[in-house]
């Protein structure tokens, strides 16, 4: 049942569609009738490939209207049966991630594609591989190419005379969910850390993520204390913050921001974190962030999607979108990292970040920091090398900044679209430990490679690189807006201009500008070559150069 | 520095407390008396313009990174403005000084333009009005233009602080009569003045010539005649002395209800179909008198019902939409979101900003207006019928719609020319009564309803989602709001075109002179300077290729063909029809509530309205043909550069739109400095010529709110909020669990 081959059903494969190899099987192929959200009932035909659901219409000009990948479905249902007076009404139910949910009605063998979909789109719970492993791709980049730490660290200027690379932890024996090599203060030896390590969460001890170029002061990272209730002390850990603290030869405190609610950090204790107080850490200052976690965040998107999906509240719009509280996250999440960026360029003081595990928040703390203060990561490699080495789930926020950013809205989009994807192994498994186990570099292609083989669909044309300009976007509601084109993309009312007309004048207008400035050589070189030869030049030059207001 | 007391200290950096107040109040710092010296700046003055009063000593607060400064300056009143003369450095030397109004400095608040006077006692605010027994030692005038002012007066003389502040108070509140603006007085001093191209091509609608020309450019000729039935405003002073009418109404008609009750012609559709509007018939108790214009409104239907007339669908205005009290009301509580005093105050209302701007009502107001101009487009376009809007007066939301309807279907009214020329027709001719709805002569608060303002930002909500589409920039569309309030352009300040009339002539006699040549705002030289003017134009915008007469027969047709939609019969497909009874038991069987609300979507799609604007989002836009705007919640927006632009906290520093703009523009002016590079070589001609100067060179770190924002210091400090985290109420458990090893690759 499994294995049809694709040649068959070529004429039905997508037409821009990038797989082609051999990995690529048409499992099911069937009428059915699909309810679509926005437009009612429509008759279409479903392909179920091991990669994706593709639905076509069989009424409007078979025009594609569904196309998820199965990474993507979070749950499917049988829904109707036979009914009393004999009618036959068997249909799926199927929701997904991120994305709306989907319904789909199939005629009578809905077992078939029921069980097909559940074992590809769960392939883990049913012994079989993820996608990203049997995908076959080819790319001329090699995406998995992009971040090579040790090269990273070098552009920061690392090692340096107060900051060392270590690889205690090559084999994650230190701590399993950290990476294999990490920078730390030249003054703490591998005892040192090891030591720290039995005073941190999950062993997550303070290692650097970015340093300033010119004041030295540092953002680094960590998970939360174990203070427990007793208020325990680890004297290594308040040396080893010291030590950080003294690597900028700064007299002030080392500054440590807590991402969590003040109220969360206490009630953690009971479960043996906590944070640094006062009195074990002289010199250190400490400030909760109020971000919340990951549970209130995950609640508060989910009502995003209800209030986008099927239709858009009208008149009651800001208040729904108030009452998600989403935008509200967002404006904590930003301030914090602006906190983080501010301490950090004005060279008051390091930085040290941290929440519970220094998982989530912690992350979005720092990446959205070192987004804010080295353009660098605003290139498109640069960010890529941020995902890889930070994690980041967002950064549309920076829509503000329309002429700092080298890479675009889709480029934003694609990342998160392959989050779930599973055609590529940029975002499988939790830590480098396992992706290492799984050989995920080997056996799968990257996400960047996908991306850096077709950079310029990715490039943003207005991008103007400023070398040292800290970004300081407003986290103020008022500039706030949720991310229309990403979270209700599939409304087709609301429908964005795309390609947006300031963009599309603008390349019209560097091509022309490169169209001129070729022109401009050649008449330099022929007038050169005229004085040789002084022949008459064949056409006029006003009926050559249509002026610029009559060309777009 | 001269004249300046620094009084706040920036806190900016620090983390937000709860309790954490970044704004120092200056009364609380103590400053060195002798220190305080003034550099004269002189009053400038206009033609008939005069001084009344001054104060000396005047404290004006400066906001800027989330700390107030103070300088110290002259507070004067003269009989066109409020002005502080102080030595202000921060206005120097800057890229948006360029953009600087001849008329209204960065300090000047003209009276009109006077929303709010506020006074301090012992640091409370209450509002000031009539004789005080008591002086403030602080002055907060909030504008109508959202500009809040601070001025200190605790080291001003006491005497002195008695006379400016009820100066102010008398000539901003007091009623005043007609004859006293300041208009008059300016216009008999400056008689000699005459601007060089007053009316920029403009069409001013008053001349029989005008609405011919407007009749044969619609081609509305054909079943529409001017008529000068009102000349020197015979029958009617609220209507203009020239208009257009169906071509059999017979003028006695007219006369009959002073121009009441007759159709009354705005524009004709490119498929003959006409927008009209009518002013209702007086209210009539008397049965014999209701019968008679019944009996009179039956004639008039059956001249407009009549072939070749289309069929009339009717709009009554007065009874099916918003009233003017809804938009005063909301109007009333949106512009409070943006008069703020300091940054606590910015930070305390941002947690609950959406619900604040939602309970105002004034975008689900603008929302109202759009979808009725749709609706009405729908009528004309897509179902060939003729409507008739229908108001008391004629003359609030029939300008507002009917000028809506013109910027969406005639492409003519998206250039700056065409634009002016419709509110000439549909505003100033069509007796909107800017002096009440403004409440120049502060005669009646009741009638001061934002109409006009409410027509921009429609306009604006269009530009800003159609960018190319408009050949002016938002730029102009504020300060054409703004100069509403400044009484040297007649445009703005007369009830009718016959009140206008009436009041020129007769000081004309008096004098014995040449009648007052009053300016008109729609010439901009008297504002601003040319380079200032460049940013008013919109470089995004494609003027239509014209094309010689042979061809344009041709493209005319094909413009038609572009704009007119499936008829909406051909449209609905009995198909889905058929198919929904099929699919009707599965949708029943199967899919309890959550389909339920999916398919009751599915069903609002047969409204006519939902096709025809369903139709047109789904096709390319024409920027030169029909243009709807989106109506759904994310869509409309706050116009952030009109009502944000005064607040500090509120702009983006390289940032907004205004980055990508000016980029496009750079290119431009690059491309075009080619262009004349290769037309030299051939031409063989030598010396380059001198770069043009920019307004926008250098400019990439622009405020979001180019060309306004007050905050000119371009600080590199950024702005952090002040407050915190509203309650979460239902989350409060999730927000108590643990944090958990999460893995987005199977969440």
């Amino acid at each position: 049942m499994a294995s049809a081959p694709t040649s068959k059903y070529n004429s039905h494969s997508l037409e821009n569609e990038s797989i082609k190899r051999g990995t690529f099987f048409i499992l099911i192929d069937k009428e059915v009738i699909y309810i679509c959200p926005f437009n009612g009932p429509i008759k279409g035909r479903v392909y179920i490939t091991n990669y994706r659901l593709y639905l076509r219409s069989l009424e409007t000009d078979s025009a594609l209207i569904l196309d998820v990948p199965l990474g993507v479905i979070s749950r499917i249902e049988k829904m109707g049966g036979a009914t009393s007076r004999g009618e036959n009404s068997y249909g799926l139910d199927i929701t997904c991630k991120v994305r709306d949910s989907v319904l789909s009605y199939e005629g009578h063998s809905r077992r078939d594609m029921f069980e097909i979909l559940t074992r590809y789109a769960f392939p883990l719970a049913h012994s079989l591989p993820i996608f990203a492993f049997l995908n076959e791709e080819k790319f001329n980049v090699d995406g998995w190419m992009v971040y090579n730490p040790v090269e990273e660290y070098r552009r920061q200027g690392l090692p340096n005379h107060h900051w060392r690379i270590t690889f205690i932890n090559k084999c994650y024996e230190l701590c399993d969910t950290y990476p294999a090599l990490l920078v730390v203060p030249y003054r703490a030896s591998d005892d040192d850390l090891r030591r720290v390590a039995t005073f941190r969460s999950r062993n997550r001890i303070p290692v650097l993520s970015w340093i300033h170029p010119e004041n030295k002061t540092v953002i680094v990272r960590c998970s939360q204390p174990l203070v427990g209730m007793s208020g325990k002390r680890n004297k290594d850990d308040e040396k080893y913050l010291d030590v950080i603290r003294e690597t900028n030869r700064q007299i002030s405190k080392l500054t440590i921001y807590d991402a969590r609610p003040n109220v969360n950090a206490v009630a953690n204790k009971a479960t043996g974190g906590g944070y640094e107080s006062d009195d074990a850490y002289h010199n250190a200052e400490l400030f909760f962030l109020d971000i919340h976690n990951i549970h209130v965040m995950r609640e508060s998107l989910k009502k995003v999607k209800d209030i986008v999906y099927p239709n858009v509240e009208e008149s009651h719009w800001l208040s729904s979108l108030e009452s998600t509280h989403w935008l509200e996250h967002i404006k904590l999440v930003l301030t914090g990292a602006i906190q983080v960026a501010d301490k950090v360029s004005s060279g008051k003081s390091s930085v040290l970040v941290h929440c519970s595990d220094g998982w989530d928040r912690t992350a979005q703390l720092t990446s959205l920091a070192m987004l804010m203060l080295d353009s660098y990561y605003r290139s498109i490699e640069g960010f890529e090398i941020l995902v890889q080495k930070e994690w980041i789930s967002f950064g549309h926020k920076f829509a503000s900044f329309p002429t700092a950013f080298e890479f675009n809205e889709r480029f934003l989009i694609t990342i998160l679209d392959h989050l779930y994807s599973c055609r590529f192994g940029t975002f499988l498994y939790n830590c480098e430990s396992v992706r290492e186990k799984q050989k995920v570099t080997e056996r799968t292609v990257s996400l960047w490679s996908l991306i850096n083989s077709n950079k310029d669909k990715f490039k943003n044309p207005f991008y103007t690189k400023e070398i040292n300009r800290v970004l300081y976007p407003v986290a103020s509601m008022r500039h706030l807006e949720l991310w229309v084109n990403y979270y209700i993309r599939w409304n087709p009312r609301i429908k964005q201009q795309q390609p947006n007309p300031v963009e599309q004048r603008y390349v019209e207008l560097l091509a022309l500008r490169d169209e001129y400035i070729q022109r401009l050589e050649e008449l330099q070189l022929a007038s050169s070559a005229k004085l040789s030869d002084p022949s008459p030049s064949p056409s006029s030059p006003s009926q050559m150069m249509p002026h610029v207001h009559t060309h777009f | 520095m001269l004249g300046k007391g620094v009084v706040g200290g920036g806190g900016g950096t620090k983390a937000p407390k709860p309790s954490f107040v970044s704004y120092v109040r200056p009364e609380e710092i103590h400053t060195n008396e002798k220190e305080v010296t003034e550099k004269e700046v002189t009053l400038h003055l206009l033609p008939g313009e005069q001084l009344l009063c001054e104060a000396s000593t005047v404290l004006k607060y400066v906001q800027e990174d989330s700390c107030q400064r103070g300088i110290y300056g002259k507070l004067v009143c003269t009989d066109f403005k409020i002005a502080f003369l102080g030595d202000d450095e921060s206005a120097l030397d800057n890229d948006e000084t360029q953009f600087k109004n001849k008329v209204i400095g960065e300090n000047d608040i003209t009276l009109h333009c006077v929303d709010q006077i506020y006074g301090v006692f012992d640091e409370k605010k209450k509002p000031l009005f009539g004789q005080l027994k008591k002086y403030p030692e602080k002055l907060i005038i909030h504008c109508k233009d959202l500009r809040v002012f601070h001025f200190g007066l605790r080291y001003t003389k006491e005497e002195e602080v008695k006379r400016i502040v009820s100066g102010i108070i008398h000539h901003t509140q007091a009623p005043k009569l007609l004859k006293r603006l300041f208009l008059f007085s300016y216009a008999t001093a400056a008689q000699n003045n005459t601007a060089t191209d007053p009316k920029n091509h403009t069409v001013m609608f008053d001349t029989l010539k005008d609405w011919c020309w407007e009749l044969e450019r619609t081609k509305g000729n054909v079943k529409y005649k001017a008529v000068s039935v009102n000349e020197g405003y015979k029958v009617s002073d609220r209507l203009p002395a020239y208009f257009v009418v169906p071509t059999p109404l017979p003028e006695e008609d007219v006369r009959c209800f002073q121009g009441r009750g007759i159709p009354i012609w705005c524009w004709s559709c490119h498929n003959g179909c006409a927008l009209l509007k009518m002013s209702a018939l007086p209210k009539e108790q008397d049965d014999g008198l209701l019968q008679i214009q019944k009996s009179f409104l039956d004639g008039i239907y059956k001249t407009v019902h009549r072939p070749p007339y289309e069929i009339v669908k009717t709009e009554d205005l007065s009874s099916n939409f918003l009233s003017l009290q809804d938009i005063q009301t909301a109007y009333s509580k949106f512009k409070q979101l943006f008069l703020i005093d300091n940054s606590t105050e910015f930070w305390d209302t941002d947690i609950k900003w959406f619900s604040l701007l939602e309970s105002s009502s004034w975008l689900d107001i603008i929302r109202r207006c759009l979808k009725k101009a749709i609706e009405i487009t729908e009528c004309l376009e897509a179902q060939n019928m003729n409507v008739l809007l229908l108001e008391e007066n004629a003359s609030d939301l029939c300008c507002l719609l009917s000028s809506l309807v013109q910027v969406m279907m005639d492409p003519h009214c998206r250039t700056r020319v065409g634009f002016q020329s419709l509110v000439q027709k549909e505003w100033i001719m069509g007796g909107h009564c800017f002096l009440d709805r403004c409440n120049h002569l502060r005669q009646s608060d009741k009638e001061e309803v934002p109409v006009f303002l409410l027509f921009l930002d429609c306009v604006w909500q269009l530009a800003h989602q159609h960018p190319p589409a408009f050949d002016f920039t938002e730029t102009y569309l504020t300060v054409l709001s703004d100069s509403l309030y400044i009484p040297i352009f007649s445009t703005f300040f007369f009830n009718s075109p016959h009140q206008k009339d009436t009041n020129m002539g007769r000081e004309s006699q008096d004098t014995q002179s040449k009648p007052l040549n009053l300016l008109t705002v729609w010439d901009w030289s008297v504002q601003f300077e040319p380079k200032a003017q460049m940013l008013l134009k919109n470089p995004l915008y494609v003027e239509k290729p014209k094309l010689d007469k042979g061809q344009r027969k041709g493209t005319r047709f094909k413009h038609q063909r572009q704009l007119s939609l499936p008829l909406t019969q051909s449209k609905s497909s009995p198909k889905r029809g058929f198919f929904r009874e099929e699919t009707d038991h599965l949708i029943k069987n199967l899919l309890g509530k959550r389909i339920s609300k999916l398919i009751n979507s599915s069903d609002e799609l047969q409204d006519n309205f939902r096709e025809f604007y369903e139709s047109w989002h789904s096709k390319p836009t024409d920027y030169h043909g029909l243009l709807l705007p989106h109506i759904e919640g994310p869509e409309i927006k706050v116009w952030a550069q009109r009502y944000l632009r005064w607040i500090p906290e509120a702009q983006i520093l390289g940032g907004g739109r205004v980055a990508t703009m000016s980029k496009l523009l750079e290119m431009m002016e690059e491309v075009e400095h080619l262009q004349e590079k290769i037309d030299e070589r051939h031409h063989s001609q030598g010396a380059l010529p001198a770069e043009a100067p920019s307004l926008l060179r250098s400019s990439a770190r622009l405020s979001s709110l180019f060309p306004f924002a007050l905050l000119q210091r371009h600080s590199s400090k950024p702005v952090l909020p002040t407050s915190g985290w509203k309650a979460l109420g239902d989350e409060e458990d999730l927000a108590k669990r643990e944090d958990e090893f999460v893995d987005l690759g199977d969440v």
